[in-house]
Formats: structure tokens, sequence, C-alpha cells
């Protein structure tokens, strides 16, 4: 193969290794939000608000992703709400994976020990300082491996944005298919690349968390 | 955005079509998925350690793709190959294979779960590798893992719109043929997410009921 043929689909493939990466980084801070949003409410203590939560999650987790894209991107545009194709799969993305991470929040909320709460409420804390101090630290170490597997699954998941258009790894190396009629190269080089970007999410997040669980005194579960 | 009853009916006949495409591809690549995880997982725990480690490694690379990417390479590689395959076919390999290695995974820890004195009990009793397996780690093993499986079914099912992609006319393909035809997003989409809606809020429902009989089994 010509040096000049690996060097021009080379960089396609670059581009769209960078515009993979752009929505993971975009989608993973409101894909926390939104965990955390309905995670909380499922825990709340008012009713309305832990159906809301409820009805949210399985509406997310119960339809596929790659109808949601769609209906984001081609039904949305018709109610006056027109989202370009980054849009459309950064914030489907959020709900989608943020739905699934609620769980996640709310397990590792409901792991901590009953004793911290209610030495929380002897030492009259109040509601917020409770949460915010005491239940919260804990919580968040719990939370992490989870958070480490939802990570990964979001950027599987960018993948699909290729289908609306945008042009990221998939999209891309889907083209040079097209063009050129090389099947194994393209797919085989990004198959590599999700797999490292992958598995340095991984690490970082193992990271992250021998960082974070230093000095607490964890209950694993 | 408006609602088009009349234009509703004359879809249905074709996603009909195209649900019990979603359906079988589900049914197929969940029994395929059940086959692949289970010889992944013997292969790991029984195989020479050149095999253990090679098939580690092949399941941690599936689980760090894209299945999406996958069913393409699957779809466009294998013809190259000199293997011609149906769509269906092609994108069944692929979810079996996609969810065989998250499976893998559930026998491995169900199996690795039960207590060492099982074993050592049945080695005692002097049962062999077979009697060991059939009636003493098996019965055991099995009940705790149905809900996970349960879970990666109704996960395969949700991803199975992706099939569209290689030209399997399943559900989603159905419904974005409808719209391209006569570009009307609406009331295809709308009934798609209705339809997955209808089959994976009572498999859920189903699943809690599930968790729930095993836990009351294993207390």
């Amino acid at each position: 193969m010509m040096p000049g043929f690996v060097a021009e689909y080379g960089l396609l493939i670059l581009r769209g290794l960078w515009i993979t990466v752009q929505v993971t980084l975009l989608a993973a801070p409101l894909t926390m939000i939104v965990a955390f949003v309905a995670g909380l409410g499922r825990a709340s203590r008012f009713r309305p608000i832990r159906s809301a939560a409820t009805a949210l999650i399985e509406f997310f987790r119960g339809t596929s992703i790659f109808v949601q894209l769609f209906w984001a991107y081609f039904v949305l545009p018709l109610v006056g709400l027109p989202l370009t194709p980054m849009q459309a799969g950064v914030l489907v993305l959020a709900l989608n994976v943020g739905s699934y991470g609620a769980e996640i929040v709310r397990g590792a909320i409901a792991a901590v020990p009953r004793g911290q709460h209610e030495a929380a409420v002897a030492l009259n804390l109040t509601r917020w300082q409770r949460f915010r101090y005491v239940v919260l630290p804990q919580a968040f170490v719990l939370m992490l491996p989870g958070f480490g597997n939802s990570a990964v699954e979001l950027l599987k998941g960018t993948s699909i944005v290729s289908l609306i258009s945008l042009q990221d790894m998939t999209f891309n190396a889907e083209m040079i298919r097209a063009q050129t009629g090389s099947t194994a190269l393209p797919f085989l080089t990004i198959l590599v690349l999700y797999y490292v970007l992958s598995a340095g999410v991984v690490a970082g997040c193992r990271w992250l968390e021998r960082r974070m669980s230093a000095g607490l005194d964890v209950t694993r579960v | 955005m408006s609602w088009d009853w009349d234009f509703v009916e004359t879809i249905i006949p074709s996603l009909m079509a195209g649900m019990l495409i979603t359906i079988q591809a589900s049914l197929l690549g969940s029994a395929l998925a059940l086959v692949i995880g289970l010889g992944f997982a013997l292969a790991r725990r029984l195989g020479a350690p050149a095999i253990a480690r090679g098939v580690g490694w092949v399941v941690d690379f599936v689980r760090g793709t894209p299945l999406l990417v996958q069913l393409y390479f699957l779809f466009y590689i294998l013809p190259d190959a000199g293997i011609r395959l149906r769509p269906l076919v092609a994108g069944v390999i692929g979810l079996g294979l996609h969810y065989g290695s998250y499976i893998s995974e559930v026998y491995r820890t169900g199996i690795d779960n039960l207590p060492r004195g099982q074993w050592e009990a049945a080695k005692a009793l002097h049962l062999g590798t077979w009697a060991t397996w059939r009636h003493v780690i098996l019965p055991q093993a099995i009940p705790p893992m149905v809900p996970s499986l349960a879970n990666y079914f109704i996960a395969m099912f949700k991803e199975t719109p992706l099939l569209s992609t290689i030209t399997v006319v399943e559900l989603m393909s159905a419904a974005r043929g409808v719209a391209n035809y006569s570009y009307r997003y609406v009331e295809p989409m709308t009934l798609v997410g209705l339809f997955f809606l209808a089959i994976s809020v009572p498999s859920v429902v189903f699943l809690r009921f599930l968790e729930r009989r095993v836990a009351l089994r294993t207390e």
C-alpha cells in the first residue's frame, strides 16, 4: 500500500477520533448530572419526586438509545427544537447512560451504613450537612467502579452518532470503506483505537479509585 | 407536529413485519450468546494457560469496542473471506459474540462465587469431574446467574436496531424506510419507541421478580 494512501486516510481517522473524544468529553459531565439528579430523585423522601425519577429512568432505559437518537434528531425539529448532530448525540447519550448511572448513585447512597446517618443526626448536622459531609464522601467512592463502567459504555455509545451524520471515527471508517473498498484495515484500525481509549478510561478510573479511597475506611459492597 | 392516525394504520403492517425480525434476532442472539459465553468461560477456566489468556484478551477486546463497529466488521469482512451470510445471520453472530463476552463473565463469577468447600466435598465423596459439575456445581451456580443473564438479554433486545445498519430489515429499518418514503418521522419513530417500551417495561418487572426469588433462595 502506498504511503500517501495511509497518510491521507490516517488523517481522516484521526480527525474522527477527535470528534469521538469530543462527544465523550462533552457528554461525560452531563451524564454525571443526569445520574445524580435521577439517582437522588429515586432516594427522595417525597413520593412524587421518586415517581418522576423512576419514570424518567425507565423511559430512557426502556427505549433503545438508537431510537432516542433518531427521535431527537428527526422529530424534535418538528416541534421547533432543531438540534445539530453533535447536540442531539451528546444529549441522548447523557440521558441514556445517565439513566443507567442513576442506579449506581442510588445503590451507593443506600450502601452507606445506617450508623453514619444516625451519628450525623446525633451531631445535630442539618439535612444538607449530613448529605454533603458525611454521606456523599463515602458514597462517592462506592460509585467510582460503576462510573468507570458507565464511562466505557458512553465511549462505545458514541459510535452511533455516526448514524446521524456526525463525522466521528466510525463514520470516517465507513466512508473510507465506501471509497476504497478496503474493509479490514479501516475497521481494524478503529477497533484497536476504541479499545485503547476504553483501556485508558478503565486505567484512569482505577487510579481515581485508589486516590479517593486512600485514608477512607470504606465498606466494600 | 401533528399525529395522523390514518397514516399510522397504513404503516402498521410493515412495522409488524419488522417487529418479527427484531424478536427473531433477539431470541437467536440470546441463544448464541449463551453458548458462546459458556465456551469462553470454559476455555478460560479449563483451557491451557495460553488459550485461557488469549480468550481473556478477546473477551476484553470485544467488551471494550462498540457493537456497531463489530457489526460492520463482520458484515463487510466475512464476504472477503469467502463466507457469504444473510445479513440477519451476520447480525445474530455479532450480537452473540458481543453479549457472549459479557455473559462469559456472568458464568465465571457465578462459578467462582461457590464456596470452595463444595468442590472439596465433591472430591471427598469421590465424584468424577462430570458428576461434580452436573450434580454439585451447576445446580447451585446457575440460579443466581439468571437475573444477570436476563438483564443482558433485555440489553441486547434494545441494541437490535443497530442491525438496520447492516441492511437487516428489522423494526427500526422498517420505520426508517417508511419515514424516508413518506417524509413523516413522527409516527414511525414514536411507534418504534413505544414498541420497545412495551416490551422492556414488563421485562424489567419480571426481572425484579426473578431477582427477589433468587434472593429468597440464596438466603
